[in-house]
């Protein structure tokens, strides 16, 4: 057995897959209205008029959690040299010359990007859609914002599921990183490669 | 709510294949002559007989607007403004509100449920509630501000022209009602022509902003109007002097949305074929025993 460092608690694993799950309903939902094309995902919670019904509750949850993880991992998630410098190399990133980029703490730059974007998203969505919840807020807001929230809401969104379109295939692609959010753990030798000022900070 | 025959549709929200379209009608046009109109609300009363509508009784603010606004109940609506036309000369300007059965409309633009706005032929725009999903996207889309949603089953409601009349050639109810002969009907050509001569007529008598409204930022209107004072139709309760779809919605509806899915498909695509080509990033088993 190589040995292990623990990389998240069983309380940050729920919440992040909390997180996840009512993302993917929320996108697939959100989708669903969003093309013609995607219409037939409606069928997936039920027809249209389910999906316009549940799709701005499963994005609350999905917010409210996301915080909680916001929270959690801000402090973590702070740009900073040696992150812009591994963003600038992000070539060597994905060409698997990991050697050459400056060495990572417990997230590289990539990663601190996805947070940001996050952010940024989770924000954007949950102000822009509240304006045009229909069936809660009705005409409370002006008719220029409301398009305005729309098209914002549609942008953000389309940010947002591209984003985790990065994140998801980077757990895929980097072997040994999933089991960290589904077991809390990682080998030391995943540490060492891939956040080595991490592994030196967790091994002193 | 239409009976319509389902053969010629011109346009069908979320919808990205044609429609059935074998059959083509003549364009047809509702004109509401403003100057003829004296306000006596026959027009929603037949609204409302045809359609089998109550609006709940309201109350009396003070003004003859009744009901207050449009509703999923009451699809049309005398709108009374007084407003001072020249300099000591107060006119009480009357309008007709309601769907303006727009050639370009930006409910059906917005809305994301296939076949709950369609758009026949003849140019009448119409909602088919049962597959409403009750987003009101289509009120965010209208540059007009006549859908409603009813609280009752979260269902988009308007005029409809009375289509289901118009489909078997009769005139929409209003129509039918109007005691001074106010509102007229027919194919939109000759209801152009009709309304030109109206405007050459009102100019005679002095009403020389006089003229049709058609608005050609939604490809022109199925409801047409012939207003004494075309040059500010905002007189008539904030009737828009150039309707068109919000940029907003344009952009969201149009260009944004195909982009956005190249976006998504893109970056998924990018993925699959980077693992293609570099594979796994795997910890080396030496590193790992170390």
């Amino acid at each position: 057995m190589s040995r292990t460092i623990p990389r998240y608690t069983e309380g940050e694993r729920r919440n992040h897959w909390i997180v996840a799950i009512s993302f993917v309903l929320a996108a697939l939902s959100g989708l669903a209205l969003f093309h013609p094309s995607l219409f037939w995902l409606s069928n997936l919670f039920g027809g249209g008029p389910w999906s316009r019904i549940l799709h701005p509750y499963i994005g609350i949850v999905m917010f409210l959690f996301f915080l909680v993880t916001m929270v959690r991992f801000w402090k973590h998630n702070r740009l900073e040299a040696r992150d812009r410098q591994w963003l600038a190399q992000w070539r060597d990133a994905i060409s698997q010359d990991e050697g050459r980029l400056p060495e990572s703490g417990r997230y590289n730059g990539g990663q601190k990007i996805v947070f940001w974007l996050s952010v940024i998203c989770m924000f954007v969505l949950l102000v822009t859609g509240i304006l045009f919840w229909r069936a809660q807020f009705g005409e409370l807001f002006p008719i220029w914002l409301i398009r305005l929230a729309a098209l914002l809401h549609a942008l953000a969104a389309t940010i947002m599921i591209m984003t985790i379109i990065v994140h998801v295939y980077a757990a895929i692609w980097v072997k040994g990183s999933l089991r960290a959010m589904v077991r809390g753990d990682v080998t030391a030798a995943w540490a060492k490669k891939h956040h080595a000022a991490w592994y030196r900070e967790m091994t002193r | 709510m239409s009976m319509q025959s389902s053969l010629d549709i011109q346009a069908r929200s979320a919808t990205t294949t044609p429609s059935p379209s074998v059959r083509k009608s003549a364009a047809v046009a509702k004109l509401i002559d403003e100057s003829k109109c004296i306000g006596c609300k026959a027009c929603q009363v037949a609204c409302m007989e045809w359609n089998d509508l109550r609006d709940e009784v309201g109350t009396n603010v003070g003004v003859y607007d009744n009901p207050q606004d449009l509703s999923p109940n009451s699809w049309t609506l005398m709108r009374f403004a007084e407003v001072e036309t020249a300099e000591h000369n107060l006119s009480w300007l009357i309008r007709k509100d309601g769907c303006m059965h727009c050639a370009d409309p930006g409910c059906l633009k917005a809305c994301p449920a296939p076949g709950a706005i369609v758009q026949y032929s003849n140019g009448i725009v119409d909602f088919k509630q049962e597959n409403c999903i009750g987003c009101g996207n289509c009120i965010t889309g209208c540059p007009f501000d006549i859908p409603r949603i009813s609280k009752k089953d979260n269902k988009a409601y308007k005029c409809t022209l009375c289509s289901d009349r118009v489909s078997v050639g009769l005139e929409p109810a209003c129509v039918k009602t109007c005691p001074t002969g106010a509102i007229t009907f027919g194919d939109k050509e000759d209801m152009v022509h009709y309304a030109e001569k109206r405007v050459g007529e009102l100019k005679e008598r002095g009403y020389k902003a006089a003229g049709m409204y058609d608005p050609k930022g939604v490809g022109g209107t199925h409801v047409m109007y012939v207003l004494r004072h075309a040059d500010t139709p905002e007189a008539y309760s904030g009737l828009p002097k150039d309707p068109q779809i919000s940029t907003m919605v344009s952009a969201w509806k149009g260009v944004f949305k195909p982009l956005a899915l190249l976006g998504m498909g893109l970056t998924a695509a990018l993925g699959f074929f980077h693992y293609v080509k570099v594979g796994p990033n795997e910890v080396e088993e030496e590193k790992e025993e170390a």
